[in-house]
């Protein structure tokens, strides 16, 4: 079962996180075993919410905006897809991510498959 | 030849080369690599040429070689690492492979047993019984389960050095374990079946692969331990279940419930092969889950419409399965056998008693069990919620398609 981990972060719990030479090891070390342990399907962080666009329907017509989102306290920074036995395991996953002290959370979101049983 | 008798011949041989090479050299992950590299080699080779006149001893030939080769060059490698120099047991290696070797059934017993060994994950044990046993490169696996290469890649490494971890060598385990072992090889395969039938269109087609695949490993055990009565129950729950897969997703990709699928697509000869192979197995087996499921299925295919189906029979071997397998799901099936013979009540009181099971709670099959007995007692407002709540909790698309469309059929509320 995939399931994708979305990483809420605040402002700042990045430059801290850049900051922490050890914290970055202790990311390189968690991606690695992840990957090595075959649950690692894929991941990104993603850019300053800055430098977002906004596509939004208006009146059913779609209008774009830039994104300055300074005021949000907590935004998705990022995600990571697993492939693991369980939520559990999912779920244990995401509370060994390193930059969890610095704040911020994740979220623990099983992905739609294309199979299902019909009984 | 054809590449894809060429690729079905390779697949067939897969297990028992390695099975030869194990024997001879015992280091799993080495003999694994080897005889994958010899399967791509004669894969290229023998479509274009022809296939050689001993085929398996040409596989069991060049895989040694490989073998060989790799543990030179690791040789040399160490030798100039630690300028220690370590003879090659090369004559050993050299021996040439005799084409009048031929593997028992055993072996590859023996190799499932390995693959599916109790160290490993499920989803290691799962990728490992598809390469080293039905010879599917790592690719063709990957696809199969929708993740990159390089994931399934380190799966197959990973469960490769759990093995060599754990000391597990290439022999038959002790009898008293023997048959633990064996279950959770059928497990396995069954769980691999599943991936496979359960997957319906679109970007999880390959996936259909798996459940052929399920039911080619399954035949081969079955052939090997013909008179166990789960292998052979196992056998026909496959076959009486793939039987109706034809008839089981509409053109939009939703899913049809039993009760409303065309039977005329149903396809005969499996369902004539699994009938009368569950029909052989129950009177002279021991009694196991496997077996009561395939005997259910076979109920169900031999009715020619849900009406006529004989829910008295289905609700008695559902009530045999609680006491030879207690699971939740099996009593989830039995509510509805229960609603059928004695009414939806009935079968909502026992649905009731589930409501505390952790293990289904939240669990969209409950709810839209419910749901589907609600409608039957006639409480439209209920079971429209019902199936409104268990959209939301599934996590398939073709699921969620067919719920959504059954509380929409009960109107707008």
């Amino acid at each position: 079962m995939k399931y994708m981990l979305l990483i809420y972060e605040n402002p700042g719990t990045r430059e801290a996180f850049f900051a922490d030479d050890k914290l970055r090891a202790e990311m390189n070390a968690y991606i690695d075993g992840l990957t090595e342990s075959g649950e690692f399907v894929g991941g990104d962080g993603l850019a300053d919410p800055s430098t977002a666009r906004v596509v939004r329907s208006h009146n059913g017509v779609p209008a774009v905006t830039d994104g300055p989102f300074m005021e949000a306290k907590e935004y998705f920074g990022g995600y990571m897809i697993v492939d693991c036995d369980s939520i559990d395991r999912a779920t244990e996953i995401a509370t060994l991510f390193p930059p969890t002290p610095l704040g911020g959370a994740m979220e623990i979101r099983p992905l739609m498959d294309g199979g299902g049983a019909e009984d | 030849m054809r590449a894809d008798s060429v690729e079905g011949l390779l697949r067939r041989l897969a297990p028992e080369v390695l099975a030869v090479l194990l024997r001879r050299h015992s280091q799993f992950d080495a003999c694994e690599d080897a005889v994958q590299e010899a399967l791509l080699a004669a894969a290229l080779q023998w479509p274009a040429e022809g296939v050689p006149e001993h085929p398996r001893a040409w596989l069991i030939t060049v895989a040694s070689r490989r073998l060989t080769d790799a543990w030179r060059a690791e040789h040399a490698r160490r030798d100039r690492e630690h300028a220690d120099f370590a003879a090659v047991p090369a004559s050993e290696l050299d021996a040439p492979a005799p084409a009048d070797e031929v593997p028992s059934g055993d072996d590859t017993l023996t190799l499932l047993l390995l693959c599916c060994h109790p160290s490993l994950s499920p989803s290691s044990q799962l990728a490992l019984t598809l390469r080293a046993v039905g010879g599917l490169t790592t690719t063709e696996i990957a696809r199969a389960f929708l993740v990159p290469d390089a994931t399934m890649g380190q799966r197959i490494s990973r469960a490769k050095a759990t093995i060599k971890d754990a000391g597990a060598s290439f022999s038959m385990p002790p009898d008293d374990e023997r048959d633990a072992r064996l279950k959770v090889v059928l497990h396995v395969l069954y769980v691999i079946f599943n991936e496979g039938y359960t997957a319906t269109s679109g970007p999880s087609l390959q996936r259909r692969d798996l459940a052929t695949e399920a039911i080619r490993l399954t035949r081969l055990v079955h052939r090997l331990l013909p008179a166990d009565g789960e292998v052979a129950g196992l056998l026909a729950l496959m076959l009486l279940t793939e039987a109706r897969h034809g008839a089981r997703t509409s053109p939009d990709g939703s899913l049809i419930p039993l009760a409303e699928q065309d039977r005329s697509l149903w396809r005969d000869e499996l369902i004539r092969e699994g009938s009368e192979l569950i029909a052989a197995t129950l009177p002279r087996a021991r009694v196991g889950p496997y077996q009561l499921q395939a005997a259910i299925a076979a109920v169900h295919a031999e009715a020619p419409s849900p009406q006529e189906t004989d829910w008295p029979q289905v609700l008695a071997l559902y009530e045999l399965l609680e006491r030879v397998a207690s699971n939740p799901m099996a009593t989830l099936n039995r509510a509805v056998a229960l609603a059928m013979v004695h009414g939806p009540h009935a079968g909502l009181d026992l649905l009731a008693t589930l409501d505390d099971d952790e293990r289904l709670a939240g669990h969209h099959r409950l709810t839209s069990v419910r749901a589907h007995l609600l409608e039957l007692a006639g409480d439209t407002a209920a079971a429209r919620e019902a199936y409104k709540l268990a959209a939301r909790q599934t996590t398939s698309v073709p699921e969620q398609r067919h719920l959504e469309r059954r509380a929409a059929r009960l109107g707008a509320g």
